[in-house]
């Protein structure tokens, strides 16, 4: 990316603001670019800027507001951009506007009840959520979950990925103007909710992956509703190839657009596909494995230049592989139970309340205290579609965690934009901003 | 905010050196921290628990070993809960800062643990080393009210500018407070 000189308009508007540097040429005080590309003013309105004790490059720049009602911002993002023209000098995001606390309110749920409150922190992949409280918990208990359920946990995570990924490319392409990907999208996403919907009775936010196992088993002929998801999936990703990776427009808006360097993106803690877009393998299923991710076969996909085009490419083949993953999940699925038979962690099935005392006490403690976990404190993390997703939790031996913290891959990941969108046009903010692929259910959290 | 402005200039020049490749680097050792209490979690991740005043230079050593991710960083109100297992040689106190630190090039993670007192709730930041950190510990501030020394701009993140007290702490009730966002009531 050429730096900004701030000359002549002919040189800004000539394609030469969106060229790509050098790889692996990056200087140390290139490394600190970030510092001039975060702009750090006041949120508050009414600031004259004329007061602040913050250089300008000359007396030309404005700063605009961008959001938080911006259709393109992906839900209630606010950037404050400092501009030179059209060019995007310095960026601030601006958060909290759909902070409603729940790590707060996850300190007064029992862990029975916690998978409820997670689950709608990233709304896009909350099957994801749920998994990561539920290992967590596990990892507290010390408990080991039977081989279906892990099994069916896997399956559904990466169903999940596909969805969240289609979800991705409609919205991007809506982005960028193809509102023709927007449709294609939301209709293959439907067939994954649809599935969803049978197995776990809920489109979103199901509470389905809890500490134990699973709430129930997949459905009777869950095996062809799958193979049709994925045939259906698997023949129109040729289509979304021919649609958008090949043509010429789509290309322009997204090549060398928002470029990050491998530095920066460890640097500024980012993961997930903006990570493996720079370069860097690093994908938890494949270097720190849960679940049964090391008994499948997968590649983890890696760009090269780290803009927005390697993002798409990467997610769009990323759908590819979890159709790899999800094709080996129907092949190996075992039989037996789909969760831990532990009557103080899971309670017992309905059947056995109207014949045993035993059972309706379980079930009764169970829903009215919860069951206690024992003191500790742990960390466990999940790869979801956005990057690591993390949870921190502390136990004192009560019902209840005594601090649950969510590491939300969106909340970190929001940083590296403003070291993206720096040298660019304010119209591949647009593009820049979908490409981090912020959910701000669970930036804010 | 004001406060920072002078470690902020200094962390500025300094920048993340060094290559942080994920290739070339043989992998993490454990940098030699003397006086430095360690514990294994239960989930197999290395603990290290430096004093507040050896936060930074613990977490720098890691970083030249090899560590080239700031993965998580969050705090704990141990308000109510004092009697925590912690190694000999570090006293409890009410807050506890927990950094998560990831090595890309060796798969493998540590977590640092500092104690911070309730009276004095300041540590350094850790922006001059991960550039990361500064969403994290802007968490950490507007959710605890802890200071990072050498933050380039220390300010809420998620709660509103004027917003009073810090709602993770353990004494900040739920549902008492009364929302500050209402207009006082009507004459009805």
């Amino acid at each position: 990316m050429t730096p900004h000189t701030g000359s002549s308009l002919s040189s800004e508007t000539f394609e030469g603001s969106q060229e790509l540097g050098d790889r692996g040429a990056t200087s140390p005080a290139e490394l600190g670019r970030e510092a001039g590309s975060v702009l750090r003013l006041p949120e508050g309105t009414g600031v004259d800027v004329s007061d602040l004790d913050v250089e300008y490059p000359d007396d030309e720049t404005m700063i605009i507001n961008m959001g938080p009602q911006h259709p393109s911002t992906h839900g209630v993002l606010r950037l404050m951009m400092e501009l030179d023209g059209e060019t995007v000098l310095r960026t601030k995001p601006i958060i909290g506007y759909l902070h409603t606390g729940m790590e707060k309110t996850g300190e007064g749920l029992t862990y029975q009840q916690g998978a409820t409150n997670v689950t709608r922190m990233d709304y896009l992949s909350p099957l994801n959520n749920e998994l990561v409280f539920s290992l967590a918990t596990e990892k507290l208990l010390g408990i080991e979950i039977p081989p279906r359920a892990v099994w069916i946990r896997m399956l559904l995570s990466e169903l999940q990925r596909v969805s969240s990924h289609l979800m991705w490319l409609a919205t991007n392409g809506m982005d960028v103007g193809s509102t023709t990907m927007m449709i294609f999208g939301f209709r293959e996403r439907e067939l994954v909710l649809a599935f969803f919907e049978k197995t776990t009775g809920l489109r979103m936010n199901h509470n389905f992956i809890r500490p134990g196992g699973t709430a129930a088993d997949l459905p009777d002929g869950w095996e062809d509703d799958v193979e049709t998801i994925l045939d259906n999936v698997t023949a129109r990703l040729a289509v979304y190839d021919e649609l958008l990776t090949g043509q010429p427009i789509f290309r322009e808006r997204m090549e060398g657009v928002g470029a990050l360097s491998a530095e920066e993106a460890l640097a500024l803690s980012a993961t997930g596909p903006i990570l493996r877009s720079t370069g860097v393998a690093w994908d938890l299923r494949r270097a720190m494995p849960y679940l049964a991710y090391d008994e499948v076969v997968f590649d983890v996909i890696i760009g090269t230049y780290g803009d927005n085009f390697d993002r798409y490419a990467i997610r769009l083949n990323e759908i590819r592989e979890s159709v790899r993953i999800l094709r080996q999940v129907l092949d190996k699925m075992p039989a037996g139970d789909y969760r831990v038979q532990d009557k103080k962690v899971t309670p017992p099935p309905r059947a056995r309340i109207d014949e045993s005392m035993e059972a309706l006490i379980h079930h009764f403690k169970i829903f009215t205290e919860g069951f206690k976990v024992p003191e500790g404190e742990v960390y466990v993390a999940v790869e979801s579609p956005r990057g690591e997703l993390g949870c921190y939790m502390v136990s004192d031996g009560s019902a209840k965690p005594h601090r649950l913290h969510i590491r939300a891959p969106s909340f970190v990941n929001l940083q590296s934009l403003p070291v993206m969108m720096h040298g660019g046009l304010v119209a591949d903010a647009v593009a820049t901003i979908s490409s981090v692929d912020p959910v701000m259910g669970e930036v804010d959290r | 905010m004001s406060a920072p402005t002078a470690a902020q200039e200094q962390a500025g020049s300094a920048g993340p050196s060094g290559p942080a490749g994920p290739s070339e680097s043989a992998g993490p050792q454990e940098p030699a921290l003397p006086g430095v209490a360690r514990a294994t979690s239960p989930d197999g991740h290395d603990i290290v628990f430096p004093s507040r005043a050896g936060y930074h230079d613990a977490v720098a050593a890691h970083r030249a070993a090899g560590f080239e991710m700031l993965a998580d960083l969050t705090a704990v109100d141990y308000l109510g809960h004092p009697g925590r297992a912690l190694p000999d040689g570090v006293a409890a106190e009410r807050f506890e800062l927990v950094v998560a630190l990831l090595s890309v090039s060796q798969p493998r993670r540590v977590r640092v643990r500092v104690q911070v007192p309730e009276d004095d709730a300041v540590v350094a930041s850790l922006w001059d080393l991960y550039r990361g950190a500064e969403a994290m510990e802007r968490e950490a501030f507007d959710m605890f009210g802890i200071w990072f020394t050498g933050h380039p701009d220390l300010t809420r993140i998620l709660m509103p500018e004027d917003w009073e007290g810090h709602p993770l702490r353990k004494d900040f009730g739920v549902g008492r407070v009364p929302v500050q966002f209402k207009q006082a009531p009507g004459p009805r």
